[in-house]
Formats: C-alpha cells, structure tokens, sequence
C-alpha cells in the first residue's frame, strides 16, 4: 500500500484499493449497492474522450461515473 | 424452530389470474436479460436490448401452457430505488409484505457473467421470503469466458428454492424455468427468512432497541428486522412507507428508538447508511464467491480492447460521426430500389382504378384521395425499415451506451446528463417510447427537460416530409466519391434538432440553475452480438405500426382531405378550371385564411393546408400535398408523380413554389414543429398535467415559425435560391 489518492485522479490501466469514501450523497449509495465498497479492487480502464466521465472495471463488469463523484473515492495503489 | 405446515388450508383452486398467488414476477439487475427470459417463458415479443433501462414499466403475459400470469419488471440494482422504473419494482416487492399479495414465486435472473454485483438484489429478495427460482442468465457467455460457476452449492449456500444455468441467446434452462415455476411449493408462512448481511456485533449493537422493537411485530411476509431496522435508520421514508398500520403511539414510540440508533452510531463514527451494501458484499465474501469465480479486474475482456478504439479520444468521435453519417447515407442509397417498386405499384393501382372507374366523384375520391394519399406515406416504409434496422443494431450491440459515455461531458456541459443521450437517440425512431424511456433518469428536473426536448430529435415521421423535399430540390452531388450531398442535407436536419436540444437545455440551465447535483452512474455492458429474433421484431413493429397509420389516420386525413379540396363545387354554368376549384374549396379557403401569416416563410396556401393537416401527425404533410396536387392536375388520366407536381407548381405570377429556399424553411419548419397527438398525450400521462404539452405546443411552434422565417428571409437577402 502507498499513498492514498483520488479515484479521479489515478491514470488508465491503474489497479487500486478502495481505501475510504468520503461523501455519502444519494449517488455514492447506489455505488455501494453496484459493490464499491472498502477494499474493492477497481481498475480504472479509460476517461471518456472529453476527459470525463471515467470508466472503472470492478467485480468483472465495467461502470461509467462523473470525476466529481469520483473525487470522494479514495483509493491506494495496488501493485 | 420449523413447523411445516401442510398445504391444507391453502385455497384449493386459484384460478383467477388476478390472484397474487398465480402471479409470478420476473426481477433482476438491468440488462440481465429479463425481457429476453419473458419472451421465451410467455412468446410474448417485448423490446429487449443490450444496455440497462430497457423495460420501464410493469409488462404481463401468460407462461405457456399454463394459467400463470408473468410479470416483467423494470432492472433494479437494489431495493432503494433511484428513480421512477426501478421505483416501479420495489414497490412491487415491498407489497408482498401484506401475506395475500405475496406471489406464487419470483424469478431472479442474474447476468452470471458478474455475479457479485447480481446477488446483492438477489440476497435481497430472498429476504422477502417468496420461493425464488435464481435464474444464472447468460450461461453462454460464461463457458466462452471461462467462468465457473457450481449453481448445486450455489443453491445450498444461497437456501433458494431453484438455481437453474440458463441463456435467452440460446434457449437453454427454459423448460426447467417453467417446470420450477409450476411447481414451486406454497410459501411457508410459519417461516421467518434469516438476514443475508455479514455485521460485526459491533456494527450490529446501535442498532438493539429497533431491532427488539421489530421482532415483537414481526412476521414471515416481511424482511428480517435487522434488515428492516438498518433500512429504518438509513432512510425516514422507508418506515412510513412499510410500516403504514402503527398507530401514532407507536410511530412515535419507533422513531425514538430510530432517533437513539443514529445518536449511537454517531458515537462509535459508524456510517449506518453504509451498512447494508457492506454487509451484502461481506456476505457474498464469506458465503457465496466459494462457488463462482468473476473476471479479473487485471483482465482485459474483447469489449475492452474493442472499447479501446470506440472510445478512443481521437478515434471515438470519429467513429461516431462516422457511424451516423454511414446510416444517414445509406437511408439514400439502399431505400431507392424498393421505394421505385412501390411507387411503381401505386402509380399501376391509381391507374388501373382509374380505368376501372368512371370519371366522378367515386373515382377522384379514390385516386386522388386514397390511393395517391396514402401510397405517397407508403413509399417511404424501405427508409423507416433501414433507420429502424440500425437503430437496433446500436442499441442491441452495446454501441448505445457508448454513445452516452462519449457524450456525457458535453451534455453534461449543457445542463443535461448522459443518461439522457439513450431517451434522446431513440426519438429518432418514436418520441413516444423515448419519452417513457426517460423515466430512467433519476432526477426529475432532468427528466422532465429530456421529455420536453425528446420531440426535437426528429423522428420517422418526419423522414417523408425531409426525403421528399430533399429529393426533389436538393441537388444530387457527390463528394469524395461516397458522400451524398442529399444525405448530408438529412443528417444536417437530424443535427439541427439535436443541437436546439442542448441550446435550450443550455438555457434552461442557465435561467433555472440545478439544486440537485444528478451524477451519471451507468453499466457498460460487454459488446454482443444482436439478436435475429430482437432486431427482427423492432423493425417488423416500426414498419406494422407505420402501416397502420398509414391505413387509419392517414386514410382518414386523406378522406377528409379530398373532401374539403373539392368541395364546394363551383356553380355549373361557370367553366372553372381544376386549379381554381381547389381554391374556392373549404381546404383552399383554410389555406388562404392563414397564407399571410406564412407568406414570410415562403409557403403558400397549399403548403398551409398541409401544415395544419400535419398537426396530427406528420406524414400527413406529404398526403395532403399528394391529394391537392393531384386532384387541381386537369388530365386525370394520368398520376403526377408528387416530386415532379412539387418541382412545377408556380404562383399566380409564375414563379416557382418551390425554390431551394422555400424547401429548406419548410424542412426547418418540420424539424421543429409540434405536430403529433400522441406525442401530446405521452407528455400529458408522464408528467400528469396539461400544463407541459402545452409548453411543448407553444415552444416548439414559436421555435419553428422564427427558424423558418430566418431561413427564408435571411436566405432572400443573402439571395440564395431565389
């Protein structure tokens, strides 16, 4: 485990631990419920052409969502 | 303790469909292939599709061969709903709380592709204590991946009634659906289910006093009171919603307890809203993932590597215009073939009734008004198939939702969310499915903006009214080989009505500024591969469903039509030309009513009867231009081709209707115009008031007037096509 970073701010192809989510906004409920929880492993796979949303891949299947619910999502590296 | 009782007391026929004991309801994830299952279970033939907020509403039909009705639900991803489809089925689920609406079982369908994230509403139903049949869909797809699965441990582990591997691709486990189904055994109302959540006692303990309070008034039909209490605790809405028959003491008495769980967590900076998810995905953890095995999240799926490039920065919109305009394109080139034949069948029918016929009133109603009426809608059906045909395509492969994820910084950009993109692009088959496709967007606002700009994506019936005009006075240029002037032209009016979306919804942004912030959180299904049966359904619907129209209101307009251009007759002794004749007719004297008003638009008076037919609903624009044309036409031995009548009409003065300008206002005109009842009354239904289709009416014919009335006076003064 290193240091602790956004989930918006990790690069493609990084693999990462949920280590703390610190918002609990009606959003951050339904990713709860989609199994984005503490100590998930996520890969983020790509940012949308625009640079947003991001794409993660958790739990074999792959979830798009907005940097700025992502900037809450607070993960460590995962080599 | 298990006391079973025997089935005895349990009524002895149930014959009656209304009955919740010969119900059975279908639930499950979004885009876990619950329609696909439905189809096959009942031979019904509702819409499926390879991204999530398909099925929006509540959909019935009768498993085959047997007197059980099936309900198809709405994907929900958990039981606290986030927005109005997956509303629909918790509600649903929550209702077996009262013992006699409890169904005879539920059917889980799982996309066992990634179970994880399936089995967290999975371990929630099961709560409900309703025999449940866990259906592993998608089974093909799991072998080709390489997942294994053990659904007899599965089964063990989970205490459901049935665990059955199945595929809606390929048919396989639909037998044993039905026979688990007929054969599901009463539910055990002596038994209480156990909670599916892993909790530390610590976690657990806040929670005491609710908890003792709820077991005392526990029952089998209700989920477990440590479920019941952290939901409590959670959410204010769900103790009102679910335990409506406390008396006020009670309530009060609860909330205290409810009010004293919160303080406690507080002290232990425990977060209660977090709880459930966690404790599902620690029960999955200790319980479940023994007995199957998820694709890696190190693991880089064929999906992924195609997503590469579809998504690419540079390449994904590439792609995606590239996609559109290849569609666009096509609608030309490949509907011009039977659209010929059509035509050719009609002009042969008009001709032959007219031969057969006597020259009269019968004869002019029924060629003027009928037969070259409706055939001028008809021939158009070979564009709709194709525009229907890829349509699907997108939507059945998986492309669709890439589409949203490329374009949801823009949208988001204008005050719009991604989510809106799968309403919006679907407008361009129907507005009316579009509209109640918007109910998959969480946030009201939102949704009610996506239901007032769906009507400016252009839909099938307006493609008549654009190829008509585009083909007669677009010229047929080419560049770089394959690119078609004339398609570019049709692309850009399907573009004109997506970019006004986002500038009102960027307006709207602006002048009513967003409370809530609506995140965009959605699946990327894997790519698939479409299903025959699926996209051969979409397009035999789009084309029935055109045809029938063409065949009621059209018919019907068209009737109306013939009647009010050539009546009333002119006086006998005066030789009046065909022409003038239209124009003393109640259709001509409408048309001259209200020509000022679009005289500075370029339209004329025929063109005004046209507009104001088109009203209530847009093919009709081409219809009735077809019947004035053809009922002024003096030789009546022969049928003018409509684009060939367009291209001569003159006015008075012998200038050309028509000119490129007077085309190209009347098309803008067609893209923003309000003209479809339906549409109305959608509006009307999701939103529960007049008051919305009334703005519609009102912007959009402002919005089409103004535009027209730019294009064509700018176009006068920059000269061109005049």
């Amino acid at each position: 485990m290193e240091s602790t970073l956004r989930l918006s701010e990790i690069k493609p192809g990084t693999k990462a631990v949920i280590d703390k989510i610190s918002t609990d906004s009606g959003d951050i409920g339904r990713l709860r419920d989609l199994g984005l929880n503490e100590g998930v492993a996520v890969r983020l796979v790509r940012y949308a052409p625009m640079g947003d949303p991001l794409e993660i891949k958790l739990h074999g299947f792959h979830l798009s969502l907005r940097k700025d619910l992502a900037k809450d999502i607070w993960v460590s590296d995962n080599k | 303790m298990k006391i079973t009782s025997p089935a005895t007391n349990r009524p002895a026929e149930a014959t009656d469909a209304n009955r919740a004991t010969n119900q059975v309801a279908l639930i499950g994830n979004p885009n876990s292939g619950k329609t696909a299952l439905f189809n096959l279970l009942t031979g019904a033939n509702f819409k499926v599709g390879n991204y999530p907020g398909v099925t929006v509403e509540k959909k019935s039909g009768w498993l085959k061969g047997h007197k059980i009705l099936l309900q198809d639900l709405p994907g929900a991803y958990s039981l606290s709903p986030k927005s109005l489809d997956e509303k629909v089925t918790v509600d649903l689920v929550q209702s077996w709380r009262v013992t006699d609406q409890r169904p005879k079982a539920v059917v889980v369908v799982l996309d066992a592709t990634n179970l994880t994230r399936n089995l967290f509403l999975t371990l929630q139903i099961l709560e409900m204590g309703v025999p449940a049949i866990v259906v592993l869909n998608m089974m093909d797809e799991v072998r080709k991946q390489n997942i294994r699965i053990d659904p007899a441990l599965l089964q063990k582990r989970l205490d459901a009634y049935a665990v059955i591997p199945a595929s809606a691709k390929t048919g396989e486990g639909i037998p044993e659906i039905i026979k688990a189904i007929v054969a599901a055994p009463p539910i055990d109302e002596k038994h209480i289910p156990t909670p599916r959540l892993k909790l530390s006692d610590e976690q657990i303990a806040p929670l005491g006093e609710v908890i003792h309070y709820l077991e005392a008034r526990s029952h089998s039909a209700a989920p477990p009171p440590l479920v019941d209490s952290l939901r409590m605790v959670a959410d204010d809405g769900y103790r009102e919603q679910n335990y409506p028959a406390l008396s006020e003491s009670e309530q009060t008495d609860l909330q205290e307890k409810i009010e004293q769980a919160r303080k406690n967590f507080a002290e232990k900076s425990i977060e209660f809203s977090a709880l459930e998810s966690a404790g599902r995905y620690a029960y999955i953890n200790k319980h479940l993932s023994q007995t199957y095995s998820d694709e890696a999240v190190s693991a880089v799926s064929f999906s992924e590597k195609v997503d590469s490039i579809i998504s690419h920065t540079v390449w994904g919109p590439l792609i995606l215009l590239f996609v559109l305009g290849f569609i666009f394109n096509t609608i030309f080139s490949w509907a011009e073939y039977p659209m010929g034949w059509i035509e050719s069948a009609v002009e042969w029918l008009a001709v032959t009734v007219s031969g057969l016929l006597p020259e009269g009133v019968i004869q002019s109603l029924l060629v003027d008004g009928i037969i070259v009426g409706v055939g001028n809608v008809v021939v158009f059906l070979p564009q709709i198939i194709l525009l229907i045909f890829f349509l699907s395509l997108l939507e059945d492969s998986g492309y669709i939702t890439r589409m949203a994820f490329i374009l949801d910084r823009l949208m988001n950009k204008l005050g719009l969310q991604g989510k809106a993109v799968l309403p919006m692009l679907s407008g361009f088959a129907c507005a009316i499915p579009a509209i109640m496709a918007s109910r998959t967007i969480e946030n009201w606002r939102d949704r009610l903006i996506t239901i007032l700009l769906i009507p400016l994506m252009s839909c099938t019936a307006r493609l008549p009214v654009y190829i008509l005009l585009i083909s007669a006075f677009v010229p047929q240029k080419t560049f770089l080989g394959f690119i078609q002037l004339q398609a570019l032209v049709l692309m850009g009016m399907y573009f004109l009505g997506f970019f006004t979306a986002v500038i009102i919804s960027l307006l709207i942004k602006h002048l009513v500024p967003q409370k809530t912030i609506s995140h965009f959180v959605m699946e990327l299904p894997p790519y698939r591969v479409p299903m025959f049966r699926s996209v051969w359904m979409k397009v035999y619907n789009s084309g029935k469903l055109f045809l029938v129209n063409a065949g009621s209101i059209i018919l019907a307009i068209s009737i109306i039509l013939w009647f009010l251009a050539s009546y009333p007759t002119p006086n006998e002794n005066g030789e009046v030309s065909s022409a003038s004749q239209v124009e003393q007719s109640y259709a001509g004297q409408l048309g001259k009513m209200i020509e000022p008003v679009i005289e500075p638009l370029g339209f004329d008076w025929k063109i005004g009867v046209g507009i104001i037919a088109s009203f209530a609903a847009r093919e009709v624009m081409v219809s009735t231009l077809a019947t004035i044309y053809n009922i002024e036409a003096e030789d009546d031995e022969d049928i003018v081709p409509l684009v060939e009548a367009m291209r001569n009409e003159t006015h008075p003065d012998g200038r050309p209707v028509y000119t490129l300008l007077t085309a190209l206002s009347l098309l803008v005109f067609f893209v923003y115009a309000a003209q479809c009842m339906a549409t109305f009354a959608i509006v009307k239904r999701e939103t529960n008031s007049w008051r919305w289709p009334l703005v519609m009416i009102f912007y959009m014919t402002a919005l089409a007037y103004v535009a027209s009335l730019i294009v064509y006076q700018g176009g006068l003064l920059l000269g061109v096509g005049a």
